[in-house]
């Protein structure tokens, strides 16, 4: 336009985006300079909703953190306290047993789905249809209806404890997950239906915040943001734990590195979720051991802390004291729907933790944001911050 | 690879780092290095084609106050291409704690190198940007840190800032942590 009119004044035009905008997931703000509609530079500003939850776990027992760390990123709570868990159990030298690592691969897979649903209800949203929250938040509903089930809570079941899980399946949990998972195959089908051959949403997506490779691996991209870009990086395969390996399931990964292939790899994610989510069911029985004996750690059965001695004072130790575990560090990563996460745990050997620091992907996401709007149009700029999936309360923590 | 070849193949890969192991819990080898190494050992680190170490999962620190060498810098990373993980450890002292910066390697060290620098005050030397990202940028202290008077049970005045002395911040921890006495 400048060499066609060299008479005319330019100038760019600098737009504060966020921290109250509806489409930046929280309380993102983003400083951008515009050129016309395109978008020269980028500066994501962070740190509206730092609640000071790392070290506020430094004054809480151990048991007493699990409930914090869900918080943090308050879409995948289940893979935060798993995550925690088994940094704190792996630092008390602590072995599951088999049916609480098949219970909790079992909800960490409902939570993947869950998470991705509310990613595509809302993202699809952004784009423009509007429809498809409808059916992802009505699918949701069911999953949430499991956690109630399961733990009391709808979205922060602390179900998962240190050392096992806080109680048996409740009567009826077999039916309930089973009936979600026929129905959901279905459904995924439908949201497909919706968009993935959709003209308006391949317009809005195809090409849009493309990053490469080397960049993402620069910029310790992981979880599907890296595997839309071509880095067959999964912790559940890389580095196994709870007994992943034992599992059939693949990674799915593509080359494009833009909107429209993190859209295919959560769908493709949410597939294979439900196939590890069958597997899983198929290995626990109704009923069963749920957590380790270790009278130090798990709480006695109710039962008999009200009829015996020991047990009521093993249960009140527990619940006043805390248990101690033993000086050292440990990070034991798991692959949450947002890519690997996990907590840096330092223990000094007492009742509570000297540092709990997390692994928060969305903040690195977040920080490569920057990478993958600039030299793109600001419309465009909705579509890859509702892509790449960062969730405020992980990236302030 | 084991633990102990990692281990022999960076103490040959940089022998000027001072490399130094240490067990650990969990099945990532763990490694101390002298923070004068920096940043030359991250870039061989990562060029090397038998380390490869391409992501930096994690870079975070630990008080240890009042302990000295006072802070331990974390550094978590991973190559995808070999299929390692490595924990590499830097002590620093209370006074003056700094290190070069690792963002012409990792360019993902920015933000996390920020927040070490907002929340625990260690500097990183040649950082392109070295602002506070997570408090505001007026704010005073470091929060992180172990004498950060957050612990302390003290009616706070308007007027003044809170000043704790080691004595009740040590009286304070005490009362807090508990440490039992019974063999596990």
């Amino acid at each position: 336009m400048t060499t066609a009119m060299p008479d005319l004044r330019t100038e760019t035009m600098t737009v504060n985006m966020g921290p109250q905008h509806p489409s930046t997931h929280g309380v993102l703000r983003i400083v951008l300079e515009l050129d016309g509609e395109t978008v020269l530079s980028a500066a994501p500003t962070i740190g509206f909703l730092h609640t000071g939850i790392e070290k506020t776990a430094e004054q809480k027992k151990w048991q007493q953190v699990i409930p914090l760390v869900e918080r943090m990123d308050y879409l995948s709570a289940q893979s935060n306290s798993m995550a925690f868990c088994m940094s704190v159990e792996t630092l008390l030298g602590v072995e599951l047993p088999e049916r609480v690592r098949n219970i909790r691969i079992l909800i960490a897979e409902l939570q993947r789905i869950n998470s991705h649903l509310v990613w595509l209800g809302t993202h699809g949203m952004e784009v423009g249809a509007v429809s498809l929250m409808l059916y992802c938040f009505r699918e949701r509903e069911l999953l949430l209806n499991i956690n109630e089930m399961l733990a009391g809570f709808r979205l922060f079941p602390s179900y998962v404890r240190v050392g096992g899980l806080r109680e048996d399946l409740p009567r009826g949990f077999h039916d309930a997950v089973r009936a979600f998972l026929d129905r959901m195959p279905g459904k995924l089908d439908e949201y497909e239906d919706l968009l993935t051959q959709n003209e308006i949403y391949l317009l809005r997506t195809k090409g849009v915040g493309r990053i490469s490779k080397e960049d993402a691996l620069a910029y310790s991209l992981v979880g599907p943001i890296a595997r839309a870009a071509g880095i067959d990086y999964d912790v559940r395969k890389v580095f196994p734990y709870l007994g992943y390996e034992t599992y059939e399931f693949s990674v799915p990964t593509h080359s494009e590195g833009d909107a429209y292939a993190r859209y295919l790899v959560r769908v493709a994610e949410m597939r294979e979720s439900l196939k590890i989510c069958r597997q899983a069911l198929d290995r626990i029985s109704p009923t069963g051991v749920f957590a380790i004996a270790d009278p130090r750690i798990t709480p006695p059965p109710k039962d008999k802390v009200y009829t015996e001695m020991e047990a009521l004072i093993q249960h009140f130790l527990i619940y006043s004291q805390g248990f101690t575990v033993p000086a050292g560090e440990a990070y034991v990563p798991v692959e949450g729907p947002r890519g690997e996460q996990g907590f840096y745990v330092v223990s000094d050997g007492t009742n509570r933790p000297w540092r709990v620091k997390s692994r928060a992907p969305s903040l690195l996401a977040c920080q490569a944001l920057a990478k993958m709007i600039v030299g793109g149009l600001i419309a465009d700029v909705i579509a890859v911050i509702g892509s790449i999936d960062v969730v405020m309360g992980d990236v302030d923590r | 690879m084991d633990s102990t070849s990692l281990v022999a193949l960076l103490q040959e890969a940089a022998p000027d780092a001072r490399i130094e192991a240490v067990p650990s819990v969990d099945p990532h080898p763990t490694v101390y290095a002298s923070g004068d190494a920096f940043p030359a050992l991250a870039r061989t680190l990562r060029d090397r084609g038998d380390l490869a170490f391409s992501v930096l999962m994690e870079l975070t620190a630990t008080d240890f106050w009042p302990r000295e060498p006072r802070f331990e810098l974390v550094y978590v990373l991973v190559s995808i291409a070999n299929r390692l993980r490595l924990r590499l450890k830097v002590r620093l002292p209370s006074e003056d704690p700094r290190i070069a910066t690792v963002t012409d390697v990792w360019p993902a060290a920015n933000w996390l190198e920020r927040e070490v620098w907002d929340l625990f005050g260690i500097v990183f030397d040649g950082h392109p940007d070295p602002r506070r990202l997570l408090m505001p940028e007026d704010w005073e202290g470091y929060p992180l840190r172990k004498d950060y008077p957050v612990q302390i049970r003290m009616t706070p005045t308007a007027a003044e800032p809170l000043q704790v002395t080691e004595e009740e911040f040590r009286a304070s921890v005490a009362r807090d942590r508990l440490t039992r006495t019974t063999p596990r």
